[in-house]
């Protein structure tokens, strides 16, 4: 469904990305791991037009799709949450789901019906779906932070993704928040049969849920294939995970 | 959901009697209070249309004046220069304002924030040197006078009435403008771009028709002042202008939606009664300005409007 080949971007002198190749298949979950630094953010940014790459292509769905804006990645089925959080904090909960979801329905440009009588249904079932229904009329901006990584989520899903990109997606949330959303995620995987890449931190969630994982190290990728072959990949071993101790110390 | 509608129904009972109130004025009042609450609806209006991208659109509109001001003299020149009928004149000017701010749009809105405010205040003061420069066209610093209006609105009840009404409309068609998915996702964007932007929405055209739809209502403001007083000059394109619509905007409150219509009516009361007392009346509106950023940095309808919904004792948003 995804294809990223030969992928580059530098800022100044400094090579983010150097060369990454990533492939997703359809209904899979892959996860890229990495030490920080290691440009999995870029690579996001990259595939999702946040960024435009400096060499290298993204196919998706057959299509070249490299450099296009973001907003049109987006229409064409990539939607994605980003690691920091990044929600619209003077809207209600509600109102940041209907944004994307009035989008996606392109209904953008509508000058003269009323926002309040649109999308509600579709809104209320994806709200429904990450559980936070009940904090609908909140002001997004006060809700806890494990409440806002949810919404990520929940705005990213707005978009009728059929690729759902996850920016370390339980960055911050405390134990009951992240498996609250481990179980989000195979919810979205078995249910919706979204395709998921994520990129974590947390190596227990990545081993728990992803179907194969993506080494990348200093802007490369040095590995793509299923959870035990990396695991006991040497070449990972050395430059992942002894040293992700050190810089997590 | 019963309450909701009650309290609808209480407010469009409200704006039924304050219209209506509106109407029976010029019964009343004397010529010089009728010319005083026609002012105060066009600045009302012209405010109003600034903040619709400034508020609601997190756009940095710096010289909003040169729309006003070529709304009006679009309609001023069709009528004095080619002898149109006002009428036609009067559908001219606001769309002459929206292809103005259309072009200046496209340049600008590659640029962000501020330096989209400052190439628009060199752009916008180009095309009042023109207006100033052009002589025997626009009739430079003198502008034009004595403008005919059509015989309905010539008197000044009939302006007036002309002007309650257009301001009216226009801002009913604005309040249904910002509660469109338009206006929800133009409001999206002013509080995180780069996520509107992620879940699809191209970001620049949806700025760009907020430009429009706000130069357009710029230029109907003008063709109002040019009904209220039948003339034109060019201190209606200056950038001190742009200034002055700013602050009625923050003055009043650039979150609330007729908070720009209030800071236009202090404003406007203020510079009317302050300025027969003293001639330092920018100094005046210095202060005030100043002031309000201090304490009042919702606005004073913002204030009002933060008081209320602590004394209602609701922190919800969907309450508003």
């Amino acid at each position: 469904m995804l294809q990223v080949e030969e992928i580059k971007k530098s800022f100044g002198g400094f090579q983010a990305v150097d060369g990454a190749n990533l492939d997703v298949k359809k209904s899979e979950i892959v996860a890229v791991i990495g030490p920080n630094g290691a440009g999995k953010t870029t690579l996001f940014n990259l595939i999702t037009g946040i960024l435009k790459p400096d060499g290298g292509r993204v196919v998706f769905k057959g299509e070249e799709i490299t450099g296009w804006p973001a907003y049109r990645i987006c229409k064409k089925g990539v939607s994605r949450s980003f690691q920091v959080v990044n929600i619209f904090p003077r809207l209600a909960v509600f109102e940041n789901v209907q944004i994307s979801v009035l989008s996606q329905q392109r209904k953008t440009y509508d000058l003269l019906s009323p926002s309040k009588t649109l999308v509600i249904q579709e809104t209320q079932n994806i709200l429904e779906s990450v559980r936070l229904t009940d904090k609908a009329r909140h002001v997004s901006g006060s809700l806890s932070h494990g409440d806002q990584k949810v919404l990520e989520i929940a705005i990213a899903l707005g978009s009728k993704p059929e690729l759902l990109i996850l920016d370390e997606p339980t960055a911050g949330m405390s134990p009951e928040e992240t498996s609250r959303c481990i179980d989000l995620i195979r919810h979205l995987s078995t249910d919706f049969g979204l395709t998921i890449l994520f990129c974590e931190h947390d190596m227990e969630l990545v081993f728990a849920i992803a179907h194969r994982i993506m080494v990348m190290v200093h802007g490369r990728s040095i590995i793509q294939a299923l959870p035990e072959e990396v695991r006991c990949n040497r070449e990972v071993q050395d430059a992942y995970l002894g040293e992700s101790e050190v810089q997590d110390a | 959901m019963s309450v909701k509608s009650e309290t609808h129904r209480k407010e469009i009972w409200v704006a039924a009697a304050a219209f209506a109130l509106l109407l029976l004025l010029p019964f009343v009042l004397k010529r010089f209070y009728l010319y005083f609450l026609g002012l105060v609806f066009v600045n009302g209006l012209f405010a109003m249309s600034l903040n619709l991208v400034l508020g609601y659109g997190g756009i940095f509109q710096f010289h909003h004046a040169v729309f006003y001001g070529v709304g009006a003299y679009g309609t001023a020149l069709m009528i004095a220069k080619f002898g149109q009928s006002p009428w036609l004149g009067f559908l001219v000017g606001p769309l002459l304002a929206a292809s103005v701010s259309a072009l200046m749009g496209m340049i600008c809105i590659r640029l962000s924030k501020l330096y989209f405010g400052m190439l628009q205040i060199s752009l916008g003061s180009l095309v009042w040197a023109t207006v100033y420069r052009w002589y025997n066209f626009t009739g430079g610093d003198d502008g034009i006078h004595g403008i005919s209006m059509p015989s309905l609105i010539a008197s000044p009840k009939g302006s007036y009435y002309f002007i309650v009404l257009m301001t009216g409309a226009c801002l009913g068609v604005m309040y249904l403008i910002v509660k469109s998915p338009f206006g929800s996702v133009l409001q999206g964007i002013r509080d995180n771009p780069v996520r509107s932007e992620a879940v699809g929405v191209n970001v620049r055209l949806q700025q760009l028709l907020a430009l429009i739809i706000a130069g357009f209502f710029a230029g109907v403001a003008g063709v109002l002042f040019v009904v209220l007083d039948n003339s034109v000059f060019p201190d209606m394109l200056f950038w001190t202008l742009s200034l002055e619509v700013l602050i009625m905007c923050l003055l009043g409150g650039w979150f609330t939606f007729l908070g720009p219509v209030m800071g236009a009516a202090i404003l406007i009361a203020l510079r009317t009664f302050v300025s027969t007392f003293t001639e330092y009346w920018a100094l005046i509106q210095g202060i005030i300005l100043m002031l309000v950023i201090i304490f009042l940095p919702e606005g004073v309808l913002g204030y009002l409007h933060r008081k209320w919904s602590q004394f209602k004792g609701s922190g919800l948003a969907g309450e508003k």
